[in-house]
């Protein structure tokens, strides 16, 4: 048997059509693009020049024998670890994973009935999802390290605070990203399961879960990666991790000692961001 | 048994969807809706389960007033209505027990439901629903490693799941080559007669309709034109129902022998 002919197989044998429809530019529209890529071009300088000044950029003081010295200096020590000092910061390395992977599996959890919430197709009553996105967007609007700062000054040092604060975070990005991917599934089941008499909550159960799932848990993923990173620097505002450490060494200028860190960190990261891109990958 | 009294339906743009119906559809008839594109066999069908939200009028399902139900009522009365989609509505990731068993939501708390529990009865049904589609061996495959045929019979097996009274089915075979298109349709026609479930269905194909239905309903512009036994159903009466003479495509045979397929 064959099947019945579909447009594809009608057109066998005729040319592939044309990879764009935009017609060929002519000399007329090329003038305006040309004015453009330079327009860009200045204003890109600009704004470099004018930052720079901002900021007090100078070229001189970069390049001064001095600044060339201090940078030979911390490149020196930066390049010979002391090794011993592993073992001294382990439990710190932990600590740093342990607040990375409860902020992300909290903040996560928190976030999915709020992304349930803010998804018009879930929720159809605006009543529920504006209110609901707003929230959500007041919390993203707040970098982790403020969130980390305050839970600082709330609940003391320690890496309760850096904890809370990658809740939040997790949260935030978790929530909008799901709430995205709830949008984007297939209508249909959802559908079929009001059709066959399912409440919301069976809805949800029967026809947005097992779709939004696997988007679900990958967003997850790379909000851990996220995290991992942030951890690291939480100690610098006092929110517990291994940053604490990183920034005493700084400031008793054992660069030896800061580069151990900075390379275990290195190492952690990219164990931990290799296998979640892999599981991402198998999820989806 | 289903009544229409007066139904009208009005799009919110403005759009009339359903000019006063007024239909009568017995226990175990086989129905089958057909008219132009446009001609409101789908918003026919969707408002029987209130898919569709009606204007004004009342449809009355087995003595219940859909129309009126609310929450809980209205679940129930759905419960009892099976519905079949053109693009068949299964959750693509899942298995096909899985799919089937989410027909029989409806008959257990949401408590129970929702960590997915399911009793053993449910499993029985389920998978003796698989048995009367013929693909009771695909019940833990994924949805999505099935052909198209097999899909829409995955989605029949959930409707029945419902152990429902009335089955309606928006362009089933829409989708489906001529072959599979005949073996879905046999599937609804012996499940019409061995369950007496009251059975709708919207088709496009005029020999399909004849060759299946117990009573034409033909549909134009949102109001019946139409509507008899098959055998009063003649090509001088689609064409009035089409406002125009039958079209080739609107034949199966004819769309079998243009893919080369005899049945
Ligand atoms: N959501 C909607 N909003 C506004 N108008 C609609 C909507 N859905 C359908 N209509 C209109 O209502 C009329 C009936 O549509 P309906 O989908 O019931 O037709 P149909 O007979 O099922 O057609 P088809 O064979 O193409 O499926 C059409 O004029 C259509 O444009
Ligand atoms: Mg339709």
């Amino acid at each position: 048997m064959t099947p019945a002919p579909t447009p594809e197989t009608a057109e066998v044998g005729a040319p592939p059509p044309p990879p764009s429809k935009k017609p060929a530019p002519t000399i007329d529209s090329k003038g305006p693009q040309r004015f453009k890529a330079l327009f860009t071009w200045l204003a890109f300088i600009v704004v470099i020049v004018v930052c720079g000044i901002r900021v007090d950029a100078d070229f001189v003081q970069l390049f001064s024998k001095n600044s060339m010295d201090n940078v030979g200096r911390i490149m020196n020590d930066l390049i010979r670890p002391d090794w011993s000092y592993t073992g001294r910061i382990l439990p710190a390395m932990i600590e740093t994973v342990q607040i990375a992977i409860a902020g992300t599996v909290i903040g996560s959890v928190l976030a999915v009935p709020v992304a349930l919430l803010c998804a018009v197709n879930v929720m159809p009553k605006k009543i529920v999802t504006i209110p609901a996105r707003i929230v959500l967007n007041l919390v993203r609007t707040i970098p982790d390290l403020l969130f980390a700062a305050v839970f600082v000054a709330v609940f003391g040092i320690g890496a309760f605070a850096g904890m809370l604060a990658l809740v939040f975070f997790s949260f935030g990005l978790v929530a909008k990203l799901t709430y995205e991917a709830i949008e984007a599934i297939d209508p249909g089941p959802l559908e079929a399961m009001t059709a066959s008499g399912a409440n919301k909550i069976q809805l949800i159960v029967f026809g947005v879960i097992p779709q939004a799932l696997p988007y679900f848990f990958s967003y997850v993923l790379y909000t851990f990666e996220v995290n991992v990173r942030a951890a690291a620097v939480l100690g610098f505002v006092g929110a517990g991790g291994i940053g604490l450490h990183l920034d005493q060494q700084l400031n008793s200028l054992r660069y030896d000692r800061a580069s151990t860190i900075i390379l275990l960190t290195l190492v952690i990261v990219l164990v931990i961001d290799y296998a979640s891109t892999y599981l991402r990958r198998k999820l989806l | 048994m289903i009544e229409f009294k007066n139904v009208v339906k009005q799009y919110p743009n403005g759009t009339i969807g359903l000019n006063n119906i007024n239909l009568t559809i017995g226990e175990g008839e086989f129905v089958v809706i057909v008219g132009l594109s446009g001609a409101g066999k789908s918003t026919l069908l969707r408002s029987v389960n209130r898919l569709h939200d009606i204007s004004s009028g009342e449809i009355v399902v087995d003595g219940k007033s859909i129309t009126k139900a609310s929450g809980k009522q209205l679940r129930r009365i759905r419960r009892d209505i099976g519905m079949i989609f053109q693009s068949f509505n299964l959750v693509k990731r899942a298995t096909v027990l899985r799919n089937v068993l989410s027909g029989r939501v409806g008959y257990h708390s949401t408590f129970s439901t929702m960590f997915g529990y399911f009793p053993k009865e449910d499993h029985d049904i389920a998978l003796d629903a698989l048995s009367r589609v013929n693909i009771r061996e695909k019940a833990y495959s994924r949805a999505d490693q099935l052909s198209g045929g097999q899909q829409q019979r995955v989605s029949i097996a959930r409707a029945l799941a419902q152990k429902p009274k009335v089955i309606l089915a928006d362009e089933p075979v829409a989708s489906l080559d001529p072959l599979t298109t005949r073996q879905v349709m046999d599937d609804l026609q012996r499940i019409n007669r061995e369950l007496k479930i009251t059975t709708i269905v919207n088709l496009h194909f005029i020999d399909l309709a004849r060759e299946y239905a117990t009573r034409i309903i033909g549909l134009r512009a949102g109001e019946v034109v139409f509507d008899g036994p098959v055998s009063e159903a003649t090509d001088a009466k689609f064409a009035e129902i089409y406002g125009r003479p039958i079209n080739e495509d609107e034949l199966l045979a004819a769309e079998a022998a243009k893919g080369g397929v005899t049945v």
